[in-house]
């Protein structure tokens, strides 16, 4: 640092480095990712002369600490709180520790709030399929069959909800790396790339011996998941988060929104890696439940806002809900119809069909029917599993 | 290094040369300079973020070297790629030459065949270019990893050729539409500004700037009726580019009040609205109600 600073005669004093550095630290706690050359950097603009006042400083700082829209706008009272005292150290530190308790509530994590650990019977095998062949998951499947084939909703205990969230998130691992490998395997052209050839053939004096290929290359899939967080859906939504912030971790290109009366776009709390963490954000972002499900007026929220950002044409929309809805079910319908035009498949996933007797029968179900691709049920992690083969396919 | 221009003097160079900048987009601009880091411009399409770039390489009279990004993006079409065919006629007619291998090898392998892209090109310039790279996020990850490469050494590594040091520093500016997520590493490399529609203000000040004898209070009724109908749930939102399409569109015909003439003004909206459902969720009452709080 102080390398840096020696170019600029004028660099900050040592009370100026310390604030300076306390700011960093705040804008880290905020969630900024301010690095060591940033703060340099900042230094630099704090020791010339052209930023002078408060609100140039401001500006000049927002621009090189802000690496995103969200970022960017509440920048301002970050450094309010800062640079004219208004305690924002306080502020982060009481919304964290609040969320918490309602992460506890609301999406069970571990008691106190602490790591969710595998109980030992889960220890022992190897995590399936991460780096076993094709048969792994059936094998896996037999040896965690006490639980993957158990409903969700009938999970006792905070052991078997633990065994199962974890089990959720290898599974959500799993499907990356079996997807990726599939790609890899089909890597032989079918096009001859002349330009390629030719340049090649330069090595051998204008010969063309070593042929080149061209294949188109197979975008990534893109995993849009909506998931239903309304009051019918409660025994299901912790262990879907689980598997979706697994699915948020492993492909980068996933989307993730919560929705109950309004919809949340929780991709931003789903990629902090530290699963009790994540649930402490999102339970921030769900708050509000209850008074009914709006599946219609959330679907064409995310119409409107979101799905030309989220959405391409090899984007796979995975709905989770029950299909519970108190809207208009021509609303829901009108919705759907929009979303399957821009997308490749819709996926609705229903924990409600491992009950017995089970019948499509909701309201909203029915009406968003007929724009569906795949109905599947989401009751245990068998089902989950199932969807895997399905989405290789695409 | 190149020497600073203070922000208040890049907001009125700016301006001489057709864009009005707000003043978080001078301070940027202003640090882009000081500090030697690429800007990341994000925004809606229409903002006018390709605007900023050339707008900077006028101010500076430099030369824009503009590189537009698409998915298969890769290192021979963005970076260099060697004359195959032209080598391959040297090789040729130096069939039954004398010359020893090593010769001829180090002469298909010179400048000379050497095609320049433009990453390459904006590197050895004299005077700093500007780069714009347009629309980062249509990339691949791969060539954002690459890029990054670039960026932070500004040194290319040329097999048969050698390392090309950066003759000078080109000012970056990376422009983002947001169809993809763009890396940490990348955003943290750069400067950020989120570019967003203008103001009322600005916005009748860049129509009065781009449009020379557009009378200042019709333009400000221009924009505001501009504003009106962002607020609209239209399917495409317009941008800069289609009001000014449409104040230059309005003065052809010789309007000079969105009241006075609802036709005119209603038949002309197709130079702002580009899609079908737009255009009949638009009606001719929505335009005069529009127009009637723009007044």
């Amino acid at each position: 640092m102080s390398a840096a600073l020696a170019e600029y005669p004028v660099g900050p004093g040592p009370a100026m480095r310390r604030r300076l550095s306390g700011f960093v630290r705040t804008l880290r706690d905020s969630g900024y990712a301010a690095g060591q050359a940033e703060t340099v950097d900042a230094a630099r603009i704090i020791a010339c002369p052209l930023a002078d006042r408060p609100e140039r400083l401001r500006e000049a700082l927002k621009a090189l600490f802000a690496t995103s829209r969200a970022e960017a706008e509440r920048f301002d009272e970050v450094f309010d709180a800062f640079w004219r005292g208004r305690g924002a150290r306080t502020a982060t530190r009481t919304a964290t520790s609040g969320g918490a308790e309602g992460a506890d509530r609301r999406f069970g994590a571990g008691p106190g709030g602490g790591d969710v650990s595998a109980p030992e019977p889960l220890r022992a095998p190897a995590p399936e399929g991460v780096e076993g062949e094709g048969r792994g998951r059936e094998r896996g499947a037999s040896t965690f069959d006490s639980i993957s084939k158990k409903d969700f909703a009938k999970l006792t205990g905070e052991s078997e909800r633990a065994a199962a969230h974890e089990l959720a998130e290898r599974l959500a691992r799993a499907m990356r790396a079996r997807l990726t490998r599939r790609e890899r395997a089909r890597a032989k052209g079918r096009r001859l790339d002349l330009r390629a050839t030719i340049r090649r053939s330069v090595a051998r004096g204008g010969e063309p011996i070593d042929l080149k290929f061209r294949q188109r290359k197979s975008k990534p899939l893109r995993l849009v998941a909506l998931l239903d967080a309304s009051g019918s859906m409660e025994l299901y939504v912790s262990v879907f988060t689980r598997f979706l912030h697994a699915i948020s971790q492993t492909f980068r290109q996933s989307e993730a929104y919560l929705f109950h009366t309004r919809l949340a776009h929780v991709s931003a709390a789903l990629r902090e890696p530290h699963p009790p963490r994540a649930l402490d954000r999102l339970s921030l972002m769900a708050a509000g439940v209850g008074g009914g499900t709006k599946i219609g007026d959330c679907l064409a929220e995310f119409n409107r806002a979101h799905a030309k950002r989220a959405l391409n044409s090899r984007s796979c929309v995975m709905i989770f809900s029950d299909g519970y809805d108190t809207g208009e079910p021509e609303r829901l319908a009108a919705a759907m119809r929009d979303l399957r035009r821009r997308c490749r498949r819709i996926v609705w996933l229903d924990p409600l069909t491992g009950r017995e007797g089970f019948q499509p029968i909701a309201r909203g179900l029915l009406a968003a029917m007929p724009y569906i691709d795949l109905f599947a049920p989401a009751h245990d992690l068998a089902s989950l599993a199932a969807l895997e083969p399905y989405l290789a396919r695409l | 290094m190149t020497i600073a221009i203070p922000r208040d003097a890049i907001a009125a160079r700016l301006a001489e040369v057709g864009y009005v900048a707000d003043r978080e987009l001078a301070t940027a601009l202003w640090m882009m300079d000081y500090l030697q880091r690429p800007l990341l411009l994000e925004g809606e399409a229409g903002v006018g973020k390709t605007e900023v770039a050339k707008a900077l390489a006028a101010v500076h009279g430099a030369e824009l070297i503009r590189m537009q990004c698409y998915e298969g993006l890769d290192a021979s079409s963005s970076l260099y790629e060697w004359n195959y065919q032209r080598q391959l006629i040297a090789i040729k007619a130096r069939e039954f030459s004398s010359e020893s291998a090593e010769a001829i090898e180090a002469h298909i392998f010179s400048e000379h065949y050497l095609l320049e892209r433009p990453l390459l090109a904006a590197i050895r310039r004299v005077k700093p270019p500007v780069l714009l790279i347009d629309e980062v996020d249509r990339a691949d990850e791969e060539f954002e990893a690459f890029l990054l490469e670039l960026l932070s050494d500004f040194q290319v590594t040329i097999p048969e050729f050698g390392t090309v040091k950066a003759v000078s520093i080109p000012r970056v500016v990376l422009t983002s539409n947001g169809t993809r997520e763009l890396s940490d590493a990348l955003r943290r490399r750069c400067l950020y500004h989120y570019l967003d529609f203008p103001e009322v203000d600005r916005e009748a000040a860049i129509l009065i700037n781009r449009q020379p004898g557009l009378d200042a209070a019709f333009a400000l009724q221009i924009a505001r009726m501009v504003a009106g109908l962002r607020k609209e749930e239209l399917r495409k939102t317009p941008g800069v580019a289609e009001s000014l399409d449409w104040a230059a569109t309005l003065a052809g015909l010789g309007v000079s009040d969105l009241t006075a003439e609802p036709e005119i003004v209603h038949a002309t909206l197709i130079a702002m609205l580009k899609t079908r459902e737009d255009r009949v969720r638009v009606t001719p009452e929505v335009t005069a109600r529009l127009a009637g709080k723009a007044a």
